[in-house]
């Protein structure tokens, strides 16, 4: 099983919980507001508040909610946030399908995954039947 | 939590031949699929011809609400309504192209007057063809 990259030096800014559309609004809202406060530029804070929104919905519509992790470190020697989205839903049946555009499993247009792997610096995902999906986001500053 | 924002609706406003709607919320999924349906029950109670959105004000357009506007574009045009999206913010639209959503049928104006002539422009259009 693939593993997701950790550092015990990155510093928690915090967790939260999805289990509604208004946790999406204001979990994509907090992410902008960290994004802003490492100094970010307006740019990737979009993309950053954008593709955390993509993920939150995913987690939301197929996994059942969960919970978002948020994180700041260095990264390739680089400043770093770190996403980490968290469900403990069915999890998904092939991931490289999943990955691919214009893929879709229902609800969505199949933009979620690759589209909010594009908006990112780096994108790690794993996922278990039956046990859930968790992806990580990276975004440097 | 957050009961108040369940109940806000987006409010539509029509002026001459038409509607007018400024989204100064970060909206969650369930308000921008009523306002998509507010905003075809107002063409069709009011025969407006034109629909101006202005979202200069949203930080953020994700799939699902590109997905909304240009829904709601395509549904405007069949019932004979045009529909300009007014002010997206530079980021905005750079962080739209990169996540890989088309807004087919979509028009765009960079402020309110440009968007309200664009639609004057296209009612004299057709009244010339009539």
């Amino acid at each position: 099983m693939l593993q997701l990259t950790s550092d015990n030096n990155w510093k928690k800014l915090g967790e939260h919980h999805v289990n509604s559309e208004h946790d999406i609004v204001s979990v994509r809202q907090l992410i902008r507001y960290y994004a802003k406060e490492m100094n970010m530029g307006i740019i990737d804070q979009t993309r950053i508040t954008t593709a955390v929104s993509e993920l939150l919905r995913n987690m939301y519509n197929y996994g059942g909610g969960g919970e978002v992790h948020v994180e700041t470190g260095l990264v390739d020697e680089k400043q770093t946030l770190i996403v980490t989205c968290i469900d403990e839903g069915p999890g998904i049946e092939d991931l490289e399908l999943a990955m691919s555009d214009g893929y879709t499993s229902g609800k969505g247009m199949g933009y979620g995954l690759p589209g909010a792997k594009r908006l990112v610096d780096r994108f790690e995902i794993k996922s278990e039947r039956n046990k859930g999906t968790t992806v990580r986001i990276m975004k440097w500053k | 939590m957050n009961n108040e924002m369940h109940e806000k609706r987006i409010p539509i406003i029509k002026i001459g031949n038409f509607l007018i709607v400024s989204i100064q919320v970060d909206m969650h999924d369930k308000l921008a699929i009523q306002l998509q349906s507010q905003i075809l029950e107002e063409i069709e109670k009011t025969g407006a011809k034109g629909v101006l959105i202005d979202i200069s004000v949203l930080e953020m357009v994700d799939s699902f609400i590109g997905r909304m506007l240009s829904g709601m574009a395509s549904m405007a045009a069949i019932m004979d309504a045009a529909v300009v999206i007014v002010g997206m913010q530079p980021a905005v639209a750079i962080t739209l192209v990169e996540l890989g959503l088309e807004m087919p049928g979509v028009d765009t104006a960079l402020n309110m007057e440009k968007g309200m002539e664009m639609l004057e422009r296209r009612l004299e259009e057709e009244d010339y063809e009539l």
